[in-house]
């Protein structure tokens, strides 16, 4: 049991970014609303941006800049010891930004059908819509 | 110049997107010799990369100067360099055979049209030459996303089809990246040949079996594997045809080419075949696609729903080829990207030049096509034997390898499936050219056939397409050069014989 918690309590990070993923993909699957599914797509995407944050995290470190490692007496800071330790990992921050940008572009896209939908059909449930195709 | 290739694929369609979406608020006369001139540049640096990929193997590119693996380095073998010839000789093809139709379809939309199209086969080549995990989920995403409003331009189902492709598309890029990140937290690079040099010290590790796996599924829900398969038909049949016949031969070809890009670059066929116990799974679940892709088929009630089940059982002929684990299976695999594009491209032009002179694509409006569209009928025989398998057209070549490789994989199971498909693919393409040749074409309907007269789609659209047609044949019978020269050193010598 102890280890059990501890697993958690270690590991939450992962927990939380699982979870959400599978609300998201719960959301696209069942719900019939195409706006909801759209949300749920949305959660999905913002779970694995949790997950890279998560992973570039560390606890008592700073952001990676190097204070005063430029003009006069760069030299002396910067070919002194330099402990990786002390600095987060910016990388997977950065990745992220190139998704967030992305996600937000396929959300855009997707409501701009979604309202295309909405013309040609006058609703956005699904299964309205799919009767409405089979009466054709 | 030369050495600028690897970034003018890229740049110059990329670019030349943004200069057509400006252009075409002034004048939407000049968005198409743009769009034809960016792709020109594309082709002529993608047939300029294979000719020095021949001498020089591996051609690196570093972005902005910095090495990898902290820079992104665009990297191009004769894998590459042969995808980037397809992609970009399809595409361009395509771009000067569909004008035509695209004016009739949607006149007020060509300048939106233009960018996104040049935007997508930014991405394909992007995809095709980066050498970066991470850089290729970006522009896996720009080819998503511009596919997306793409297909939504087509006719009154188009949009509710295109919103089912996003979500799928984006599970399955979400997959990929989730996978990346697995990736990045055991090695720590992005960069596909660092990964590889670090991951043999981590073949046992469950993170690395984890990523491949994840990023496998993704790329299987964005190739359509069955069962991965359900957004496909809806939206290649939907969308315009011009937009049918860019992505229906390039977007499932170009997944496969990122997956066997990881199967031989990234994850060694040494993790994939020894230590994973895997391929005898996929090839089965491969069996199933291609059943169920032909099945599927013959159960369609108009021509292009038909090529799209085609499509869903050529992908499960490539996956399955791939994982055969031989020389022979992953060159049938390779060849038949650079085929299957082609031929694809052959018959959705077919199809195109008919939607653009009988606006329709159901069976009964082939009736008396061939005296009606003969050249174009003739492109849709020529491409519906290579689909076949007839030779010396180049589908029996590749599926001659496939085969060959499945029996010395001792997969019996996948060699009747590709019988099979083969034998259901004549069903379906005689049954296509009975209905065309035999069943009169009537104008006026009920009354006496009046004798046809020959309605040949324009020049722009059929020339193109009778040259794809030709192109069949002459893959097919340099098959032998082309795998000796490109596919064979490509395979590392460790999947045997």
């Amino acid at each position: 049991m102890p280890d059990l918690i501890s697993s958690i309590v270690d590991y939450y990070n992962y927990l939380i970014y699982i979870t959400l993923m599978m609300i998201g993909l719960y959301a696209m699957i069942a719900k019939k609303n195409l706006v909801k599914k759209i949300v749920g797509m949305n959660i999905f995407q913002t779970a694995i941006i949790l997950f890279y944050v998560s992973i570039g995290a560390k606890k008592g470190a700073t952001i990676p800049i190097i204070q005063h490692g430029h003009g006069e007496g760069a030299d002396e800071i910067t070919s002194s010891v330099i402990k990786a330790a002390e600095y987060i990992n910016p990388l997977p921050h950065v990745l992220m930004l190139t998704a967030i940008v992305v996600a937000v572009a396929t959300l855009g896209v997707a409501l701009a059908l979604a309202i295309k939908v909405y013309n040609r059909y006058e609703t956005l449930e699904e299964d309205e819509i799919l009767a409405q195709i089979r009466e054709k | 110049m030369s050495q600028h290739y690897p970034v003018l694929l890229v740049t110059v369609p990329l670019l030349s997107a943004l200069l057509i979406s400006i252009v075409g608020w002034l004048n939407k006369r000049f968005c198409f010799p743009i769009a034809v001139a960016a792709l020109s540049v594309a082709a002529y640096s993608s047939v300029g990369l294979l000719f020095r990929v021949l001498d020089e193997k591996v051609i690196l590119y570093h972005l902005g100067g910095w090495a990898p693996p902290w820079g992104i380095a665009y990297s191009v073998d004769h894998l590459s360099a042969l995808v980037l010839v397809v992609v970009s000789v399809v595409a361009l093809l395509n771009l000067i055979a569909t004008q035509k139709s695209i004016e009739q379809e949607f006149s007020e939309k060509i300048g939106a049209f233009y960018t996104l199209y040049v935007l997508l086969v930014t991405g394909l080549l992007g995809i095709v030459v980066t050498g970066d995990v991470f850089n290729l989920y970006v522009l896996l995403e720009i080819t998503a996303l511009t596919s997306y409003g793409l297909i939504a331009m087509g006719e009154d189902r188009a949009p509710l089809a295109s919103l089912n492709y996003v979500y799928m598309g984006t599970i399955g890029a979400c997959l990929y990246l989730l996978g990346i990140g697995y990736l990045y937290i055991s090695t720590g690079s992005l960069n596909m040949a660092n990964i590889s040099s670090i991951l043999p010290g981590l073949y046992d590790s469950k993170v690395v079996l984890a990523a491949f796996i994840i990023c496998m599924v993704g790329v299987c829900l964005k190739m359509a594997f069955f069962p991965l398969h359900a957004w496909l038909p809806n939206a290649y049949t939907y969308a315009p045809s011009a937009v049918s016949s860019l992505v229906a031969p390039l977007m499932t070809k170009v997944m496969i080419y990122v997956m066997i890009r990881l199967m031989l670059t990234v994850f060694t066929p040494e993790f994939i075949f020894s230590k994973l116990a895997l391929s005898n799974t996929v090839v089965w679940l491969a069996v199933i696609a291609i059943f169920m892709g032909a099945v599927l088929a013959l159960g369609a009630r108009d021509m292009k729903k038909m090529l799209c089940y085609v499509i869903i059982a050529e992908v499960g002929y490539m996956v399955g080829g791939a994982w055969l684990g031989n020389r022979a299976g992953m060159t049938g695999a390779i060849l038949h990207i650079a085929n299957d594009a082609l031929m694809t491209l052959c018959v959705f032009l077919a199809v195109g030049n008919i939607v653009y002179k009988v606006r329709g694509y159901a069976f009964e409006d082939l009736k008396g096509m061939f005296r009606k569209m003969p050249y174009t009928m003739t492109g849709l025989v020529a491409g519906a034997l290579s689909m076949i398998g007839v030779p010396p057209t180049c589908g029996f070549f590749s599926k001659w390898y496939l085969i060959s490789g499945g029996i010395q994989a001792g997969q019996y199971g996948f060699v009747a499936a590709l019988v099979f498909s083969s034998l259901i693919n004549a069903v379906l393409f005689f049954r296509i050219i009975e209905i065309g040749y035999y069943e009169p074409f009537r104008a006026d309907h009920g009354h006496e056939s009046s004798p046809v007269r020959m309605a040949e789609a324009p020049l722009t659209m059929v020339v193109p397409l009778l040259i794809v047609a030709g192109g069949l044949v002459v893959m097919g019978v340099y098959t032998g050069d082309i795998v000796t020269h490109i596919i064979e050193p490509i395979i590392p010598p460790a999947m045997g014989n």
